[in-house]
């Protein structure tokens, strides 16, 4: 089977985006961050660092909920929430 | 007080709604409040689920739940990238386990737990405990506030609201293991004739080694009717220090030879990432506070070895509801009556076998990169040497290699990892 690439594969996830972000780190406290951990190890690719803007750009729309970013943040400064109640995703066949 | 019930459960997993449902059952009256959906909207799993615990709670499942298919095989491989060792163990009389798809089985334990009683709240997000002194009371949620006796926290692996109440300690990386998961529609013939089945017979897959040589990880893989279920699960640690994308594992566990054919022209029709708690017996939190009890994940109950969850969340959900009806019926919902919950898991199989594998994932994180890479490594030798016919005298080839266990590396290091294993085995066999 062709591998599919991560955009590919949360495309068939449904999500029900909030307008608001669930995952609130502070972004001062990321360009101090050595490591970014988030960036590489969000199932979702959800972080990405943008090195041009110095920042952190959280794509919390494909977020999974898994809650590895909130326990891996190097810095520990990863406000995480749940969305609330009738947003974010559903798996119907996992 | 408005909305006052007896008990309020926080999450719709096998843990909750087994301690609603029990709670039900005798007479109490529940709220169960689930974040998804619908029950199972945000659950991942492997998974089988496991006959004997799950009868307990819903004695007709087998006639009645969506059943996937009852496993009759269980294979675990060992692997690099061009070889691999397999063992098979098959029984098509035993009834131990069934594979399901969590957005359908979990949706037959809801509608259970309803038909018993259980009111059910969807789409809502517990916030917050509400406290009255030191006592939980109720819990918050973005509309409003409900109130309890009791409230049951079976909110998963994440378990804010654990640490919220002063339960449980922020989770370590090294307690976790992250994995992520693709369901793949192959068809229900195909999947038959390239995992020699019949229909309604299923098979578990556990590999070792490659693509996750030397971490402490694993992939799975397990047929339901017409697709797949393939995955992958590493320890948070690993993946945060060896700066691995966990969907790039996967798809190398899905591209490897072994894999290819199994899966041909399958269709992907989801992915899924979910956390399970790994840090064992040792990291099992505070179970009860004033008006507060913490089932399943949440309470970190899995015996990771066994890929053991359900069945724990099942069975202490019960053991807590059992312990709330008896704090109601004496109207004391202190933490001193509420720890009788402790003593039924202490006395049950989830403590007694978490105690008995306490030793085995510190040994085999401790010694992963020997374990799962270099002795996984040497048995697959082992065994190329076995089959190569090569005109090379044999003795010469097997003295060769019981030699290089002694030259490959220092030698007190073959001492040491065979000490710790032995240790292991005596600590589970013994206690030691
Ligand atoms: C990849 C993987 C493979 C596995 N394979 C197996 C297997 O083959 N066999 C097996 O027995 N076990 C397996 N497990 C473990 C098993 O899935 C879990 O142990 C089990 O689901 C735990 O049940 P639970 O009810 O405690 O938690 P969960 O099933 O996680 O349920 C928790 C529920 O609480 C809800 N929730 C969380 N927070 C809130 C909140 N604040 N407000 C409202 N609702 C909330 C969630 O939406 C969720 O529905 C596996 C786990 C994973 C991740
Ligand atoms: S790991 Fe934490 S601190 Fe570092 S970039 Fe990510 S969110 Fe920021
Ligand atoms: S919770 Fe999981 S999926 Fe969501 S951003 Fe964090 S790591 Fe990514």
């Amino acid at each position: 089977m062709e591998n599919k690439k991560i955009d590919d594969k949360l495309y068939c996830v449904k999500f029900c985006p909030d307008e608001n972000s669930h995952l609130k780190p502070d972004k001062n406290a990321c360009k101090r961050c050595k490591t970014k951990v988030c960036t590489f190890i969000c199932p979702a690719n959800v972080y990405e660092w943008v090195a041009t803007k110095d920042e952190l750009v959280v794509k919390y729309e494909n977020c999974l909920e898994c809650g590895a970013c909130r326990i891996a943040c190097e810095e520990k400064i990863l406000n995480w929430k749940y969305p609330k109640g009738n947003k974010g995703a559903t798996f119907k066949n996992s | 007080m408005t909305n006052k019930t007896d008990v309020i459960v926080v999450g719709a997993g096998p843990a909750g709604i087994s301690a609603a449902i029990t709670l039900a059952k005798a007479g109490k009256s529940v709220i169960l409040i689930e974040r998804g959906a619908f029950a199972g909207a945000k659950n991942v799993f492997g998974g089988a689920i496991y006959t004997q615990p799950t009868k307990e709670i819903f004695p007709d499942f087998e006639y009645e739940a969506p059943l996937e298919r009852k496993i009759i095989t269980h294979k675990y491989f060992l692997r690099n990238d061009s070889q691999e060792l397999g063992v098979e163990y098959f029984n098509d009389i035993h009834d131990n386990a069934y594979t399901v798809i969590r957005g359908k089985f979990d949706r037959y334990m809801q509608k259970k737990a309803e038909e018993a009683g259980v009111v059910f709240v969807n789409e809502t997000l517990v916030e917050d405990l509400i406290y009255d002194g030191k006592f939980v009371v109720g819990v918050k949620t973005e509309l409003e506030n409900y109130y309890s006796s009791i409230v049951i926290l079976a909110d998963g692996v994440n378990s804010l609201l654990a640490k919220q109440a002063g339960l449980r300690k922020e989770i370590r990386k090294q307690d976790v293991v992250l994995s992520v998961k693709e369901v793949i529609k192959i068809g229900e013939d195909k999947i038959n004739e390239r995992f020699n089945l019949t229909s309604g017979e299923g098979s578990a897959y556990e590999i070792f080694g490659e693509p996750m040589n030397g971490f402490f990880g694993a992939g799975f893989l397990y047929t339901n009717k017409d697709s797949v279920s393939i995955g992958v699960g590493v320890s948070l640690e690993d993946l945060a220090e060896l700066k691995i994308r966990p969907y790039e594992l996967l798809d190398k566990l899905k591209n490897h030879p072994r894999f290819v054919n199994l899966l041909k022209d399958g269709e992907l029709i989801e992915y899924s990432a979910h956390l399970i708690p790994e840090g064992g017996y040792k990291r099992i939190p505070k179970l009860a506070s004033n008006g507060v009890m913490i089932v399943g994940d949440a309470a970190m109950l899995v015996n990771n070895i066994h890929f053991e969850g359900t069945n724990m969340a099942l069975i202490s959900g019960k053991l807590a509801a059992e312990t709330a009806v008896e704090a109601l019926n004496k109207h004391d919902f202190s933490e001193k009556t509420l720890s009788l919950y402790k003593k039924k898991l202490q006395n049950s199989f989830i403590i007694k076998d978490l105690r008995t594998y306490r030793g085995v994932t510190p040994t085999i994180i401790k010694h992963r990169r020997e374990f799962l890479d270099y002795y996984l490594s040497k048995v697959l030798e082992f065994f190329n040497i076995f089959t190569t016919v090569d005109s090379k005298p044999r003795r010469q080839k097997y003295q060769a290699y019981i030699k290089s266990f002694f030259t490959d590396r220092c030698p007190c290091k073959f001492f040491h990892e065979m000490f710790s294993l032995i240790k292991m085995v005596l600590g589970v066999l013994c206690g030691k």
